[in-house]
C-alpha cells in the first residue's frame, strides 16, 4: 500500500493554510502505511536566496551551525532547527560550496532536499506524529505533497521515507513497486546520477531529474517514464512551480484527484480530500492510466 | 425513514444496524448521512431493505449484498458490489476500479464511468454502466451480462468464460478470446430488460454483443512456450 497526498494552491489566499490542510490529508491516509512519513512543501520565493533541509539523528550536531557555516561560506546563513531538521537559508549562489562545507562540518548530516523554495521533512513513525515534530500544521506554502509509506522494497529508515528529492526543488512520491530499478539505477550511474539509497522510488525520482537536466519539461520527463520504468506506480511530483501526477498503465495502485477554481488535489482515496474547502463542488475523477497530468502556476 | 450518522456512529454500528434487519422488518427506508468516502459501507445485507448513502463512498461498498436495495449519492470506491449475491446497488456517479467483481448475482447501475476491471470475474450479475468502462473489464467472466452504453478500454472480456457483454460505443480492444458475436432476438430481449430496470434511455439495437469465442477451453498446445 502507501498512502499518497498532494495539493497544488491556485488560489493564493489558501497558501497559509497548505501545512495545516495537507497534514490533515495525511493523517487521513495512516492506515495505508505505518512506517514512515514525510512532506514536501513549497514555500515563498525569496530572490537570489536558497535553502538546504538537513537531517540529523542527533540533532545536536546542529548547535553552532549556523555560525560555522557563516565564516565557511563568508555570508549570513540562518539555520531553523526543527526536532531532527535543519533548514539552513543561504545565498543561491553559496549552495555548491555549502554542501561541501556541510560534510566537513556536520559530517552527520544528510540531506533532504535542496532548492530556492522545497523544505522536505521526513522521518520513521506516524504522519500524525511526524507532523507533529516538524510543526507542518503552520508552514504556508503554494503546493505540496506528502507520503505514509509502507515498505516493500528497501529498509524503514528516515532515508527510505518519502518525497525523494534528487535535483534542485524536485520531489517525488510514490505508491507501488518498480520492478528495473537495479538496472535503471546501472544506467543513470553512467549518466553519472548518483542514486543514494537502495529504494526503489529513489531511482524513480532520480529518473525524472535526469530527463529534466537533458532539457525536458516534467510533463515531458513522466511521459518517457511510462515506456522507461517498470512495474507498478502512482506518482505525484512536485517541482518549484509545478505538479504531476502519472499512474501506470494496469492502474492498480488508487488515485482520485479533485480540482476547483482554488486547487488541485491528489489524495490515494477520496478520504483524503473531505475536508478540503468546497469539495461538495469540485470536479472529482480518477486519474486514467498512462496518462500524464501537469499543472503550472 | 431511518437516518444514520455515520461519522458520529462509527462503520461497525451502521452494519450491525443493517444486518441485524429480518425479511420481515418495518424499518425498510435507510439513509447514511456524512459517509465521507469510508469502507465497507452496507456490507453484507440480507434483507428487503432500501439504503441511501448521501455521499461518495471507499473500497467496497455494498459488499456482498443480498435483496437490499442501495443507493449510493455520489461516487464510488474501489469494489462497489464486490461479490453481491442479489439485490440492486445504483451508483449516481462514478465508481472506481472493479466494480461488482466476482458478483453472483443482482444488478448493479453505474451512472457514471466505471474505471478498469469493471465486473472482473463476474459470475451472474447484471451490470450496467451507464458511462465508459477501463481496461480489463469483464476480465475471466463466467456469467451474467455487463452493458456499457458509453466506450469500453483496452482488453475487454480478455480471458472470458461465458457472460454477455453489450456496448453501444467503441471498444478500443478486445482481450484474448473474446469476440463480437452476433445480436440475436433473445439478446435483445434481454438487452431491453435490462436498460428499463437501470432506467437508461438507449435502444438495444444500438449495441453490439462480445462474448467467449470458447478457444481457451481446452489445453492447446500451439499456446504452449
Amino acid at each position: 500500500m502507501c498512502g499518497i497526498v498532494g495539493l497544488f494552491l491556485k488560489d493564493k489566499a489558501l497558501e497559509p493554510r497548505l501545512g495545516e490542510m495537507l497534514s490533515e490529508m495525511l493523517i487521513t491516509m495512516t492506515d495505508r502505511g505505518p512506517d514512515s512519513a514525510g512532506i514536501a512543501v513549497y514555500s515563498d520565493d525569496h530572490e537570489g536566496q536558497a535553502k538546504l533541509t538537513v537531517q540529523a539523528d542527533d540533532p545536536s550536531r546542529f548547535a553552532g551551525l549556523d555560525e560555522d557555516l557563516s565564516k565557511a561560506l563568508g555570508c549570513d546563513v540562518t539555520v531553523r532547527v526543527k526536532d531532527t531538521h535543519a533548514v539552513i537559508d543561504l545565498p543561491e549562489a553559496k549552495m555548491a560550496e555549502a554542501r561541501t562545507a556541510l560534510k566537513e562540518l556536520c559530517p552527520d548530516a544528510r540531506v533532504m532536499s535542496a532548492g530556492e523554495v522545497i523544505e522536505i521533512y521526513k522521518e520513521v513513525g506516524l504522519p500524525g506524529d511526524v507532523a507533529k515534530r516538524f510543526d507542518i500544521p503552520h508552514l504556508a506554502g503554494s503546493h505540496g505533497i506528502g507520503h505514509t509509506r509502507m515498505a516493500t522494497e528497501s529498509a524503514v529508515t528516515t532515508l527510505g521515507a518519502h518525497p525523494f528529492s534528487t535535483g534542485a526543488d524536485q520531489c517525488l512520491v510514490h505508491n507501488g513497486s518498480l520492478s528495473n530499478h537495479n538496472s535503471l539505477r546501472r544506467q543513470l550511474a553512467r549518466e553519472g546520477i548518483t542514486v543514494e539509497t537502495e529504494n526503489d522510488s529513489e531511482v524513480a525520482a532520480a529518473y525524472l531529474t535526469w530527463k529534466m537536466q537533458q532539457g525536458h519539461s516534467l510533463g515531458e520527463a513522466l511521459e518517457a517514464g511510462l515506456d522507461d520504468l517498470d512495474g507498478f506506480y502512482t506518482f505525484v511530483v512536485g517541482t518549484k512551480d509545478g505538479f504531476g501526477v502519472v499512474r501506470d498503465p494496469i492502474a492498480c495502485k488508487p488515485a482520485v484527484m479533485a480540482e476547483t477554481d482554488q486547487y488541485v488535489a491528489f489524495g490515494s482515496e477520496y478520504r483524503a480530500l473531505v475536508n478540503l474547502p468546497g469539495i461538495e463542488e469540485a470536479r472529482v475523477w480518477e486519474p486514467e492510466p498512462a496518462t500524464v497530468y501537469f499543472w503550472k502556476h | 425513514m431511518q437516518t444514520f450518522d455515520l461519522e458520529a456512529n462509527g462503520l461497525r454500528a451502521l452494519n450491525e444496524a443493517l444486518q441485524a434487519q429480518s425479511q420481515q422488518t418495518n424499518e425498510t427506508a435507510w439513509q447514511v448521512v456524512n459517509p465521507r468516502g469510508s469502507h465497507a459501507i452496507a456490507v453484507g445485507l440480507d434483507a428487503p431493505i432500501e439504503v441511501r448513502v448521501k455521499g461518495s463512498t471507499g473500497y467496497y461498498c455494498a459488499g456482498m449484498n443480498k435483496q437490499a436495495s442501495i443507493t449510493v449519492d455520489g461516487s464510488a470506491g474501489p469494489g462497489v458490489g464486490e461479490n453481491m449475491m442479489s439485490g440492486t446497488v445504483i451508483v449516481e456517479g462514478d465508481a472506481s476500479q472493479y466494480a461488482g467483481a466476482t458478483g453472483h448475482g443482482g444488478l448493479l447501475v453505474i451512472k457514471g464511468n466505471a474505471s478498469s476491471r469493471c465486473g472482473i470475474s463476474m459470475k451472474g450479475i447484471d451490470i450496467v454502466v451507464q458511462g465508459n468502462v477501463g481496461h480489463m473489464s469483464a476480465f475471466m467472466a463466467q456469467k451474467g451480462n455487463l452493458v456499457v452504453c458509453g466506450d469500453a478500454g483496452e482488453a475487454l472480456g480478455d480471458s472470458i468464460y461465458e457472460a454477455r457483454l453489450f456496448v453501444r460505443g467503441e471498444v478500443k480492444s478486445l482481450g484474448a478470446d473474446c469476440i463480437e458475436k452476433e445480436m440475436r432476438p433473445e439478446h435483445v430481449e434481454i438487452l431491453r430488460d435490462l436498460l428499463e430496470r437501470s432506467e437508461v434511455d438507449a435502444k438495444p439495437e444500438e449495441f453490439k454483443r462480445y462474448g467467449s469465442a470458447r478457444k481457451l477451453y481446452n489445453f492447446n498446445i500451439d499456446n504452449a512456450y
